[in-house]
Order: structure tokens, then sequence, then C-alpha cells
């Protein structure tokens, strides 16, 4: 007979943000806790709401299969005495194991017999197993636990109370001062306790109690109920918005979706502000018509912790605290109006970007000095230097106007809105609303030229100034997302194909600095930038470029003299997608072996040609001229690497018929000195002793 | 239909329920400040492990936020109930809603939730988890679990319930307007606070005297290191706190830069951190005399032993 297993931690409300990972672990701790018991089971499920984690295993095995286990003892020649009967030692042993004398056995061990005997052990019950889950329960990781009364312990929230339950018996478990009983809890406000008679009972049970625990089947219930409001009105359906979507579905035990109604005076205020509003401040769903024109009603969706009871009174309620936050923006918005960009600019002086690095204009000056140094490597005819002063100094101008204040992370867009209604060009308001991208990891990147241009001069200056003070980010301490931002650098620059050395770039941006210390500081801190940037361009490979599990691959491209992130990255691709080519191995070896002799190699030597004494000299030589001229007109990676393991049987046979390290000194250097030409060609392309091969 | 409770009603509803469930009764504390939370009776109360549960209304001054009594919502004073219980109770958030109940809000009837919202204060050194608590979307309660207090971790949790009269009020008498709210019966909120508003409104953005205001934050300062040295916990907060309204007209006036910004609030954050060690032995110096004896021992030595260091 198998067995379901139920448990359900009950807590005062858990932050929306981050409780599908905190559900998702309990389960895989769980689902562990059995397999590292040798317990199996068919499903296991986990549920979340705001109030509560639960997981509900089916199939659980009944207990573990008994062991046999086989237990050494003393040699024979301890354990029997010479008249052949048992010593004390060996009646000592088996006592200890609790077995008998009959049931043992001499096994050979390394040449001489031991005394064994085999012991039975039994396996756990389901019961005895799951009593030992408290330690994976405490120790949940979360974000941010806290502690509360006098209890010395941590968690996300205090937790309330614990149901365990195998089939319809309590299982004796704890959770610091809280025992497991078979009591859950329905609904805050619309349900009472719950006493489960079995597992098998749990989503019933409390569904009666207005509380939908399965997470997924919420969100659908959300969903629809959503998808017929539309419907019924003609509205667009809003639930692209995936990750509104989610934090809704956790702050609901049981969804109710309504929609209410505002001014439309409040449509003259930017969309984006009105969405802002909305979706992140109230957590409700903005509505647009069902047509191509899309535009904004004002009308907008809400779900309600709770069933359709005085939903009037609920609507109403939410209507005035919206109108109240509306008409707060629209207040912002409309004082900005009365206020130019270069008042606003004006303002920037006084306002301090950090107190260590100068104010918000200051960084204007230097992200348009660095965006000047950046355009060229774009080509394209539309970035001239007037559109990028333009731009570039009017480029923080949005974060002293009192709508930014308000709406913090419209930062950008709405600079790209204003400069738009105060008649500047399409190319310089779509890169002001592009500057800050992308915003997370993995966020959207800047489409337009002008607006990578910003947003990787913004980044840039970022990273140098604060490096340049000094405050660097170490462990988890990154107070100014440098980090983030380093990444940001890395995704433009491959998007936009950008072939730019990072280290001629920084001596650039130096060269143009005036003061003295900061030129100091910023070449102090230039190989350590550039690290730190290589640092991403690692975790650029791995996460995106689908290649974690080429460690070597990525250690080899780094660890080249290489500084173009974008060759770097292509360089890791091809290499990752020559690996299982038939040749690569013998190149791999080739190459490496060149490297480590190269090193011995005097840099003085002028290569002689008269000093060659065999052919495979010769003929490696003209081979390498010949690649020395493609290099030349440039190369493809591709075409690089092809180039480079073409080389590799002349290199075999230039080893094979050469004493590298011959005698005579004039010989023994020039030998030295073809190998570090082609070395001078791998160098930069990677480090081919870190590439792992089979 | 009953007729809602007036502002004065509201105050008297949560005083009587929250002295019903164990809480002293104390009155605003007569320094000016921009919180409840600045008020001795949470802040140093917050410190160390003795007991402590207060409730009071706590007049609050934000003068960036003055708008001449001509803004609907913002207000330069408004008034904050204060409940805070220590060691947080178990059933805290169901004493919570229970005073909602009483004050006629029928959670049934309304949407009620607890939205993440993590506190800080970083001038005073104050962090704490906890939540908003929204009232049919409308954020009408702070609700936290102090975790730090004056750069200290806490001994023991408060749980502090800040609620925003003024929001509570307007949504109980409906009203759009803040100035609308009747106080007492027949009295309106605008006919006693409207000229203070723009008063005091007129005064923090175009008539304080700067230099007066810098000379004061300098003077209270110099005052409130000279009562730390001489371990004078309360008196050296009285002018913390008059260092922060200090700072706070100034900063409304605009006679704050930013970069100056941050190097007054680390000024008041270090005073801050100096008398929360102050006050916490003190208090072990007196026994911790809210504690039963029998927990105080362990608690004299912790913090006995600290100071021969």
């Amino acid at each position: 007979m198998s067995h379901s297993f139920l448990l359900e931690i009950g807590l005062e409300e858990m932050p929306a943000k981050g409780l599908q990972s905190v559900m998702n672990e309990l389960e895989k701790r769980i689902g562990n806790h059995f397999t590292e018991n040798s317990l199996s089971f068919e499903t296991i499920q986990a549920f979340s709401t705001p109030r509560r984690l639960a997981v509900y295993v089916t199939g659980l095995d009944e207990g573990q299969a008994d062991r046999t286990e086989s237990v050494k003892g003393p040699a024979k020649r301890i354990a029997v005495d010479d008249e052949g009967n048992w010593t004390k030692a060996a009646i000592g042993f088996t006592k200890g194991q609790k077995a008998s004398l009959e049931d043992s056995v001499f096994k050979e061990v390394k040449g001489e017999d031991y005394l064994f005997v085999s012991k039975h052990i039994p396996g756990k019950s389901a019961g005895e197993v799951v009593k030992e889950l408290t330690p994976k329960l405490s120790s949940l990781p979360f974000a941010v636990s806290m502690k509360w009364g006098n209890h010395p312990y941590r968690y996300i929230r205090p937790v309330h109370w614990l149901v365990a339950l195998l089939d319809d018996t309590v299982v004796d478990l704890s959770l610091f001062d809280v025992t497991a009983s078979n009591e859950s809890r329905g609904h805050r406000f619309l349900g009472n306790a719950v006493t489960l008679s079995h597992a098998d009972d749990y989503q019933t049970a409390l569904e009666k109690e207005w509380v939908i625990a399965d997470r997924a089947r919420r969100q659908d219930l959300i969903k629809e109920q959503i998808t017929d409001l539309c419907e019924t009105n003609s509205w667009k359906n809003p639930l692209d918005n995936q990750s509104l979507l989610e934090e809704v579905t956790d702050l609901v035990e049981y969804p109710t979706a309504f929609y209410g109604s505002f001014d439309e005076a409040f449509l003259s205020v930017p969309e984006s502000v009105l969405e802002t509003a909305m979706a992140d401040h109230q957590r409700y769903f903005p509505v647009r018509r069902d047509n191509d024109t899309a535009e904004f009603l004002p009308y907008f969706i809400a779900v309600r912790n709770g069933n359709d009871q005085a939903i009037e009174q609920v609507r109403k309620g939410n209507e005035k605290v919206l109108s109240a936050r509306l008409a707060d923006a629209a207040f912002f918005y409309d004082e900005d109006k009365k206020v130019s960009i270069d008042a606003f600019v004006e303002k920037l002086k006084y306002v301090s970007f950090h107190e260590k690095i100068g104010s918000l204009f200051d960084k204007q000056v230097r992200l348009t000095n660095i965006a000047q140094l950046i355009a060229p490597y774009f080509e394209q005819a539309e970035l001239n230097a007037d559109a990028i002063e333009r731009a570039g100094m009017m480029a923080k101008f949005d974060l002293v106007t009192q709508t930014v204040n308000e709406f913090t992370s419209l930062q950008g867009e709405i600079a790209g809105i204003f400069a738009r209604e105060r008649n500047e060009s399409d190319q310089i308001a779509d890169a002001l609303a592009e500057q800050y991208l992308p915003k997370s990891m993995e966020g959207p990147l800047p489409q337009t030229a002008l607006g990578a241009v910003l947003s990787l001069s913004d980044k840039l200056d970022s990273l140098l100034s604060f490096f340049a003070v000094d405050m660097i980010p170490s462990g988890s301490n990154d107070p100014f997302a440098l980090r983030r931002q380093a990444m940001g650098i890395v995704r433009i620059i491959e998007a936009f194909n950008l072939n730019l050395s990072i280290g001629q770039l920084i001596d650039a941006i130096n060269e143009q600095t005036e003061s003295i210390e900061q030129k100091a500081a910023i070449a102090q801190k230039k190989e350590v930038v550039i690290q730190f940037i290589k640092d991403r361009v690692d975790q650029y490979l791995s996460l995106e470029a689908g290649l974690d599990k080429d460690h070597d691959v990525r250690k080899a491209v780094l660890t080249s003299s290489q500084d173009d992130l974008n060759t770097v990255i292509e360089t890791a691709k091809v290499l990752a997608e020559e690996k299982s080519a038939s040749r690569f191995k013998a190149v791999v070896e080739s190459l490496t072996r060149v490297s480590n002799l190269a090193a011995k190699a005097d840099s003085e030597t002028v290569l002689s040609s008269q000093l060659f004494e065999t052919e495979s000299e010769k003929t490696l030589y003209e081979a390498v001229l010949k690649m020395e001229a493609l290099l030349e007109n440039g190369l493809t990676v591709k075409e690089k690497w092809s180039v480079l393991a073409d080389l590799h049987p002349l290199i075999d046979d230039f080893f094979e018929s050469n004493m590298v390290m011959a005698d005579n000194d004039a010989i023994r250097l020039n030998r030295l000195a073809l190998l570090n030409r082609i070395d001078s060609v791998t160098s930069d392309f990677a480090q081919f002793n870190e590439l792992v091969i089979k | 239909m009953e007729k809602a409770k007036t502002f004065q009603d509201i105050i008297l509803t949560l005083q009587q329920y929250w002295s019903e469930q164990g809480c002293m009764l104390m009155q605003a504390y007569d320094t000016e400040k921009g919180a409840g939370t600045m008020s001795p009776y949470t802040f140093l109360r917050a410190i160390g492990p003795e007991p402590w549960n207060a409730a009071y209304v706590e007049p609050s001054r934000r003068p960036a936020d003055g708008r001449y009594g001509k803004n609907p919502n913002r207000l330069y004073q408004h008034h904050q109930f204060q409940v805070v219980m220590k060691p947080s109770p178990e059933n805290i958030q169901e004493l919570y809603l229970k005073s909602l109940e009483a004050l006629g809000i029928d959670p049934l009837k309304h949407d009620i939730r607890f939205v993440e919202d993590n506190w800080e204060n970083p001038s005073l050194g104050c962090a704490g988890l906890g939540w908003e608590v929204w009232l049919d979307g409308m954020e009408v309660t702070q609700f936290t679990y102090f975790q730090q207090v004056g750069g200290l971790e806490v001994d023991s949790v408060t749980s502090e319930l800040t609620y925003g009269l003024e929001r509570l009020a307007s949504y109980i008498q409906d009203v759009d307007d803040v100035y609308e709210i009747e106080w007492a019966p027949g009295v309106k909120y605008g006919e006693i606070f409207k000229q203070p508003e723009y008063e005091h409104s007129a005064y923090s953005f175009d008539h304080s005297d700067t230099a007066f205001l810098f000379s004061q934050f300098s003077a209270f300062e110099k005052e409130a290191l000279a009562q730390i040295e001489n371990n004078l916990a309360h008196p050296a907060y009285d002018y913390v706190l008059k260092c922060s309204h200090a700072f706070n007209l100034l900063d409304a006036r605009g006679a704050v830069s930013a970069t100056d910004r941050p190097d007054y609030l680390k000024r008041i954050r270090y005073m801050a951190r100096l008398i929360a060690k102050s006050f916490l032995s003190e208090r072990a110096k007196l026994s911790f005399p809210l504690l039963d004896e029998s927990e105080a021992g362990q608690w004299i030595e912790k913090y006995g032993k600290k100071e021969e260091k």
C-alpha cells in the first residue's frame, strides 16, 4: 500500500515577489528528501497562496526496503585460537554487532582472512522518513527573512500553523514552535478553520473555504475572468503583462476580477504614466480598446482577494484611490509642462549623481564625450556629432522633473515623451527613451543606434566613475547595479556587432579626462574594469550563448589578449562549434605546443630565412607569411580559425623534422622567433592550452 | 444608516480598542517630528529587551509635503495613530483587523490586503519588514516588524502599526478632499487646519530664514552631541528631533544641495546610533525595570559585560 503525504506551512502574508520560487524550492527539497531516503513516489505537486506553502505527494513507498550489510571484524588469526576455538575478540565483535557466530563467515581481504558478520538493517517507514523533514523546512532560503516576537529564528514571515499528514495520520513534525496537526485555515475573511481528514482532501477542503491553493489554477481563473470582462466590453486583453499577472496571482487566495472607471480628463496624461500608476502602484490592469488604434480607455481591471460580495463598494473604493493617484500624476505632469528642457538641464548642475562623483550635469558632459568616441564604431551617417551632442547634453533632464520624481521607474521614457512634446527630433526622443536599456540582465535592448550609443556611454561612464572612487561591487554588495550595467555593455556590443577594443576605448576616454586625479584613478583601475566586464562576457556566454558547459572554451577566449568583446564572443562560439570536428584535437595540440615554446622566444630576435636549415621551416614560414597577408585584409573569426587550423600539419612537420632547442643559439632563437610569429596571432584568439581535448 | 464616525470618533475608537488590548495610551510627544516612529515612545522603546505596549496620536510634520492648503491629499502636517507592541504578539494581524471592524469596516464588504512593503528610515538607522495594508486599494496602515533600530539589531521584535488617520477618515466619511473631513460634529478639518497649512507652507517654502535654520541645526547638533557625552539619552534625542525638523525645513526651502543632503542625514544617523547605545546601557544600569526580574538577569549580564570592554 502506498501513501499520500501532505505538508502545509501557514504563514502571515508572504511577499508576492519570489513566492513562486520559494514554492518550487520547497517541492524540490521534499522530493529530494524522499529520493535521498530511497523512497519512491508517483507524483509531487506544490501549492502556494499568500498565506501558505504546501506540497502534496502521492504513491509514496510504504517504507524503505530492509538492507543487509556485511561488517568486517578481526582477522582469522586473532578470532580463532590455536585450538580452533573462538577467541574473546571474536565473541566480543559479534556481540557488539548483535549478530551470532553461527552466521559469521571468513572472507579474504588483501591476502588475509577476516571474520565477517552480515547485519540486517530494517528500512525506515515512510512515517519515520517524513519526521526528519524539519531541518529542510526551517532552512528554506529566502531573499529576506525576519525575526518576530522574542524568537531567535528567522523566516520569510511568522509561521502560524503546520499540517503534516501521511494519509489520515498526523506526522509528528514541527517547525520552530509550531507542531503539525491536521488543522488548516481557510480564506482570512471568508473561510473557516479546516480539519483535514486525509492528505488527499487538501484541495477540495480548502476550496470550500474560499482558497484556491493550486497556483496555476488560480492564475487560470484570473485569466478567464479578465478575458470575460474584456470580451463583454470589447477591450483588448491586457494579459500580455505577464509580470503583473504573476504578482496578482500571488496576492490573492480566491480571485474575483472586476472593473472600475476613472475621469476621462486624465487621459491627457502620458500613457506610460497612467500605466505605471495603475499597474505598478495599484496592481490594476490598464484597459485599451480592442481595435487597431488600441487607444487607452478610462477603465481598469482589478482582482479582489475574495468573492463578489459587496463588489460595488470595493469598486467604488478602488476608483476613489486611483482617481487621487491620477490627480497627483496629472498635477505633476502639468507643472512639468511649464518648464523648458534647458531650465531642467540647468537644474542638473545642482543635483548630485553621487557625492563622490559629481553632479548629474557633470555626468552628461562625460557621457557625451564618451558617446562621441563610441559613435564611429557604429558606422552610421545619422550618428553625427551634433545629434550626439544634443541628445547627450539633455540625457538626464527628466531626473529633475516632478513626474519622474513621483514615477521613478519612468526615467528615460519621460525624457523621450517630454522631448517630443518640446519638438525635439524623433531620433533624439527615441534615444532618450532608450538610454537606460537594458534595465535587467535579460531586458530588451535599445533599438536605435543613438539610443545604443547613449546607453553604452552612460554605463561605461558609471563603471569608470565608481571604480575610480573605489566603489567596486563585492559579493552581493552592488548598490549601483554595476554588474547589470556591465552586462548591458556586453549585450549592446554584441547586438550591434561593434568591434572595439575596450582597452583602447578607456585610454581614449582618459585622454579627454581633465582632472589629473581622475586620470590617474582611471588609469590605475583600467585592468580591473576590463576584467569586470570580461566576467560579464563569461556570464553572457554561459547564459545567453548556450556555452554553460564549455567552461574551457570560455576560459580560453577570456584569457586571450583580445579585448574586442564582440570578437571574444564570436571566437567562443566558433571554438565551441569546432570542438566536434575531427581535426580539433590535433590543431589544439599543435597550437598549444607553439605557444608553450614561444614563451621562450626572445622578442628582440629578427626572424631570418637565411638561418633555416630544413624544408619544413621554410614551408611553415611561407605559410605564416601568407596567413599574415590574409589577416591584413581582415578575416572573420571563423576564417581566422580555419587559417590557423590549416597550419597544423605544417607545424607538426616542423616539430617532426627540427630540434627547436638546438645547441646553436642563432638557430634556436630563429626557430623560436618563427613560433612566436604564430603565437602572436593565436594569443589574441585564444589560450589554446586552456582547451580540454579528449 | 448610521452616521459616519468623525475624526475624533475614529481616534476615540482606536484608543478604546487598543487600551483594551493592553496598550498604554500615551500622548503625542512635544517635539516636532516627521512620523510617529520618531517619538521616543517608539524609537527608544523599541531598543533592548524590555516589553512595551503603547498607542498614541502623533501629529507629524513634513514641510516638503505642504501644499498651501490647496491639495486634497497632501499636507504639511498629518496625524498618525501609532500602535507599538513589543514583543510582537502572535495574533497581531488579527488584533489589527479587529480594530478596523471596531471602526465599522466589515472585511467581508471590502478588499483588505497585506501587501509587502519593507520599511526603512535611514536617518534613524531603522529597518523593518512588513506590509502596507490596503483597504480597497488604498494604503491605510503601515505594518512593520522592526528588525533594526538605531543601527542595532533588535533583541525583541516590536510590531508597529501606523494608521494614516486622514486617509482612513476620508474613506470612512466618503469625502474626496481631506479638508471636507468632519473633525467634530459640525466642524470640518479645513476649518481648523486650512490656515495653519497655508501659513506653514508659506513659511517653509517662501519665508523661512535659512541662515537661522542652518545655525539652529548646528547648535542643536552640538548640544545633542554634548548630552550624548553625558549619557543623557532623552535630552540628546530631543535635540536630534530638532535637528531633523530644522533639516526638513531647510530641505523644503531647497536650501540643502543634493550633494550636502546625504551628509546631513549621516550626521543625524550618527547621533541616533549613539543615543540608541546610550539608552540601552542606561536601561541596563536600571536593571531593565520593565522586564520580569527572572528574565532581566541574562540581559543585564549581556549589556553590562559589553560596557566593560
